[in-house]
């Protein structure tokens, strides 16, 4: 299929990096192969092209590379990938190659998987509440169709049975519509990778599913790919065929190490902590692949896990990402510690696109109002927590000591529920309003008298 | 002609060689393709071209075509309710062109080239002209009277000026320059890197109002000055930007999506038509010009965009409007900057940023100003420029934070700890401040009450006392105060809850006049004051005052409609001399 143009030797190795000289006509981002000793292929992409050189970096690593006998061939084009409706219920590598033993992808239609940016004016503003079943989200950090909203957490945090419970319960209310998830991993293990796969096979998800994998012994310079890849056929199936689409990218730390590694080999002007400064508009460059398209049925919503490194919100990663997703939900070790589940902080959490997916006809009148209220609440009670730890209870006073006992009330009963509990939006707010009532009434400062009037004391 | 040929391909950035005689900030169309591109580098046999589009596929010896013409950007009508990219192509045509995603290789003009505008001369030939002349007006929206000006470098005499109905490209009249004749147009051409010229510049003395309580009561702007707001993510930067380009009470409006969010673009574009101003009642749209230079579009094209921004802010400007600038934000904009440099491998500064970050910035804070435009009728024109800076980690020891801090005159600084406790906008009211308060003493006697800065000054000393208060509370609890401290902290919660605190997604909170603002801020006073009085002359206690009934009144006030001001406000303050007897 590809025309065959040079066979070259290569003169310089350094990382995951090689130097070809005495090319001509390669062209930057172009696809490579490397035929290493006597039959094994390996995929590589140019990074640069400067008068008779090219520098390309290897997706499967430089191992056993050698300057004599390693030939390379230019394949005229990006890294495309063949589409159709079967690529659904497969399983891809990270470079969006077959990877269960099936057969080929005939292809519909092939893509870059770079893809190209959605024009801003064709864009569809989100706003179509989607129900997850739990409360932490739905009720105070509501999630959108079209939304990208990443999962901030830590090593031994449960982001997984957290991400597996939505693609298991998300729906949007009152339509049956075709769906699909993409997932795509990266570095992560066998057995994390087994786990999502086990679950989506449960809920029945697994013949609705594209799978992208590259794992934690594979090679790491793929991961760039896998993303993109990812993304690509999510915008087939959104964009083409009229699918809603939730995408799980995980986890995207790994993604910018092998980023960073790229960076360091060429010997750029490093970011912060080793980062290359580029970072942002690359991060930008998968994330904003998701949302809505005027006049399109499907879309795209994206949930990225990330790891932070030492749970430091301010990391590169967790930073950049924050800057360019609609929002972001945060889990703790000290929920997790308290044995919360889901351990989602709400404080720091937000979703950007709630108060257009929520309200009358959406959710409920009173959603917006009871969701600031109880945040408001909550936050009044972690800083009486903070006091009491601080000064202890004797420094508290009646009211300090009633926000108290609303936060404990609110962990335990609003954000704590089952890893298989789905609640529905009206259980959620329900329980709000339960809550609520531990407090003053003159204290609800920010909800409106007439649903105070309502939902405070409802009349039976 | 000449064609050069590229030598070498890194990312945004093309070096190519046989362009000589080039200059600097020349606009090049890069390979088959002619992907346009600025050159920002000569050196030697070679030049280094920042290309404006995605530069895959490119490779060594494909041609590069010279223009010998700046970047520049169409100044006429049908700029209004437009929505650009970083360099001024019009996304609602490149969309009707390639889709719903930007494809490569797209020159498209900036203004209507089909549309036709009724041309009113204001002026009668002949009779000579100089550089900013205006010389009649087009009606371009329901609030937008475009003044169709002289080009600030043209003079001579105008032999000829029709009326009628004319696209941007058709001759309206004829000017005789020494001794050739060129043909006006409704639009002219101007370099983005060059300010416009005016005549001179003159201090700021009127307040631009925001109808955000916290800004204008506290930390505000004057028409013409220059702002930041810098934050974590999540703070608040965008809403408060927005809410600006919707209140601001200024008669353009130009927004700059600088690499930040696509749906936040779609967002302003779906709400701005259907939001009306407050004073003409017509939707903010007819007012307001979009540039959108998402965070996934090429990083050029972001670079360029504040300037392109700019220079279509100087020219409404130069009609003699009040004009303001939002651009959000300006760190990925410096960004955009380092991004290219490192490309060039200039030497880094600080973060890795180039060396001349603190000049760029400067010089683009600089085109901001209250000006004496060029040109006859004589008249004034603003432009007012408000930059969002998004510090990595919410550090404000970050290069962008502190390039941009040493030259505008209003920092708000918004807080992440406000924002966790959904205490919006979240601006700090200790750290933020703002240098106009004494210029604008007289207008805001004038504007809003002689004693407006004084309640704002008394209120600000309450804010500042909580603070101290808190730290003592802290420390060793609150039994320790007096009553009178306690008072205190009532009084500071209420400015805080009821009059700073100010949600933008609801519908009367949203926006606030300065009478309205005024009248607030004297009822949180007066309960202050009158609560003091009862106190002291032990006629309550301070329990009582915590659960006075009238706090519920005053926590609505927010809410009171502008038209019932009057009679709502002398009740709350009936009330509470009523429970303080
Ligand atoms: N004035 C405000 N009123 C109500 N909510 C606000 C206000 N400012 C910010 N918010 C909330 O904070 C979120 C983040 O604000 P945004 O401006 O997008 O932050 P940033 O641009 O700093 O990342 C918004 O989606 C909204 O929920
Ligand atoms: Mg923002």
């Amino acid at each position: 299929m590809f025309e065959i143009k040079y066979h070259k030797k290569i003169s310089e190795i350094s990382g995951p990096l090689i130097l070809i000289k005495g090319v001509e006509g390669a062209k930057y981002l172009e696809l490579v192969e490397i035929i290493v000793g006597e039959k094994e292929r390996r995929l590589g992409q140019v990074l640069e092209v400067y008068e008779d050189k090219a520098l390309v970096q290897v997706f499967e690593g430089t191992r056993e590379i050698d300057l004599s006998e390693t030939k390379v061939r230019f394949l005229g084009e990006g890294i495309k990938m063949p589409l159709s409706r079967d690529i659904v219920g497969r399983i891809f590598d990270g470079l969006g190659r077959v990877r269960d033993g099936g057969p080929e992808i005939i292809p519909e239609i092939e893509r870059d998987i770079n893809g190209a940016p959605i024009n801003p004016y064709a864009r569809e503003y989100p706003n179509e509440f989607i129900q997850t079943g739990i409360s932490a989200i739905d009720g105070l950090n509501t999630l959108v169709r079209g939304q990208k909203l990443p999962i901030f957490s830590g090593s031994g945090l449960p982001h997984n049975l957290l991400a597996a419970q939505i693609a298991r319960q998300a729906r949007v209310l009152g339509e049956e519509e075709e769906f699909a998830v993409v997932f795509g991993a990266m570095g992560i293990t066998f057995e994390e990778a087994n786990f999502f796969i086990d679950s989506f096979e449960k809920s029945g998800a697994l013949e609705r599913s594209v799978l992208f994998l590259n794992l934690a012994d594979e090679p790491a310079i793929e991961r760039i790919a896998t993303p993109r890849a990812a993304l690509t056929a999510a915008e087939y199936l959104a964009f083409n065929l009229d699918m809603h689409v939730l995408v799980i990218l995980t986890d995207m730390t790994n993604y910018c190490e092998a980023l960073r590694e790229i960076s360091a080999a060429r010997k750029e002007v490093p970011g912060r902590r080793g980062y290359p400064g580029y970072l942002y508009t690359d991060l930008a460059s998968i994330y904003e692949r998701c949302g809505r398209i005027k006049g399109k049925k499907g879309s795209i919503t994206l949930m990225p896990i990330l790891t932070m490194p030492e749970d430091d919100k301010t990391h590169p990663i967790p930073d950049l990402t924050g800057y360019i997703t609609e929002g972001q939900i945060i889990l703790s070790r000290s929920l997790q510690r308290k044995k919360v589940f889901p351990p989602i902080d709400v404080l720091p959490s937000l979703s950007r696109l709630r108060d257009k997916g929520i309200g009358k006809g959406k959710t409920r009148e009173d959603h917006a109002d009871l969701a600031n209220q109880l945040f408001a609440c909550y936050a009044k009670g972690k800083e009486a927590e903070e006091l009491e730890v601080i000064l202890g209870e004797a420094a508290l006073t009646e009211l300090d000591k009633i926000y108290l006992r609303f936060a404990e009330e609110f962990e335990k009963r609003f954000v704590s529920q089952g890893e298989y509990e789905n609640r529905t939006i009206e259980d959620t707010l329900n329980i709000g309003w339960e809550l609520l009532r531990l407090i003053p009434k003159e204290e609800l400062k920010r909800i409106r008298e007439e649903f105070i009037q309502k939902y405070l004391y409802p009349k039976e | 002609m000449k064609v050069g040929k590229i030598y070498k391909v890194s990312g945004p950035l093309v070096v190519c060689k046989g362009l000589e005689g080039s200059r600097m900030y020349d606009v090049c169309y890069v390979g088959e393709e002619k992907l346009i591109g600025e050159i920002i580098a000569l050196s030697g046999d070679l030049t280094y071209i920042q290309v404006y589009e995605d530069t895959a596929g490119l490779g060594v010896n494909d041609p590069v075509f010279p223009t010998y013409q700046p970047l520049m950007v169409e100044l006429g009508p049908g700029l209004i309710s437009s929505i650009f990219d970083g360099i001024q192509r019009p996304l609602d045509k490149i969309r009707e062109i390639a889709g719903d995603f930007i494809t490569r290789g797209i020159i498209l003009p900036a203004l209507d080239r089909e549309k036709k505008w009724y041309f009113k001369p204001l002026i009668k030939p002949p009779i000579e002209v100089f550089g900013g002349d205006i010389i009649g007006e087009v009606s371009e929206t329901s609030l937008v009277i475009h003044k169709i000006m002289i080009p600030p470098d043209i003079a001579g005499e105008l032999i000829e000026l029709k009326e009628g109905e004319f696209t941007v490209e058709e001759p309206i009249g004829k000017i005789r320059v020494k001794d050739k004749i060129i043909d006006l147009k409704l639009y002219h051409k101007w370099p983005v890197r060059k300010e416009r010229p005016y005549q001179k510049k003159l201090p700021p003395k009127e307040i631009l109002s925001t109808g955000q309580r916290v800004v204008d009561t506290f930390f505000p702007i004057a028409k013409g000055g220059t702002a930041c707001v810098p934050g974590p993510f999540g703070s608040g930067k965008t809403v408060i930007q927005h809410q600006f380009s919707k209140w601001a009470d200024a008669q353009i409006v130009i927004f700059i999506g600088c690499g930040e969010r696509g749906n936040e673009m779609t967002d302003v574009l779906i709400e701005f038509p259907k939001l009306k101003d407050p004073k003409s009642g017509e939707p903010l749209m007819k007012r307001t010009v979009l540039i959108a230079n998402t965070s996934n579009m090429p990083v050029a094209a972001r670079e360029a965009s504040v300037y392109t921004g700019i220079t279509i802010g100087e020219y409404f400007r130069d009609m003699g409007y009040s004009v303001t600038l939002q651009a959000d934000s300006t760190s990925r904009w410096a960004e955009a900057m380092r991004e290219i440099s490192g490309r060039l491998e200039e030497m880094p500064g600080e973060e890795g940023y180039p060396a001349y970050l603190q000049r760029r910035i400067a010089e683009f804070y600089e085109r901001a100003g209250r000006v004496l435009a060029l040109g006859r009728p004589e008249r004034e024109g603003a432009l007012s420029v408000i930059g969002s800076v998004s510090p990595p980690g919410g550090d404000l020891g970050d290069p962008v934070v502190q390039a941009t801090l040493r030259v505008v005159k209003v920092f708000w600084s918004l807080e992440d700890k406000l924002a966790y406790q959904r205490h919006f906008p979240a601006i700090s009211w200790l750290n933020s401040y703002s240098l106009y308060q004494q210029d604008l003493i007289e207008d805001l006697s004038k504007k809003v009450a002689p004693d407006f800065i004084e309640l704002s000054k008394e209120a600000m000393a309450i804010l500042e006392k909580e603070a101290e208060l808190l730290e003592i509370v802290r420390l060793i609890g609150k039994d320790t105060l007096s009553v009178n401290d306690r008072l205190i902290l009532e009084a500071a919660r209420i400015i805080r809850e009821d009059f700073l605190h100010q949600n933008a997604f609801l519908e009367i909170d949203t926006y606030t006049s300065l009478k309205k603002q005024y009248e607030m801020l004297k009822i949180c006073l007066y309960f202050y004051e009158r609560a003091k009085k009862a106190l002291n002359e032990n006629r309550v206690t301070i329990e009582d005052i915590e659960k006075l009934k009238v706090r519920e009144r005053i926590a609505k006030m927010k809410f009171i409609k502008e038209e019932e001001m009057e009679k709502e406000f002398s009740e709350i303050k009936k009330e509470i001399e009523e429970c303080l007897k």
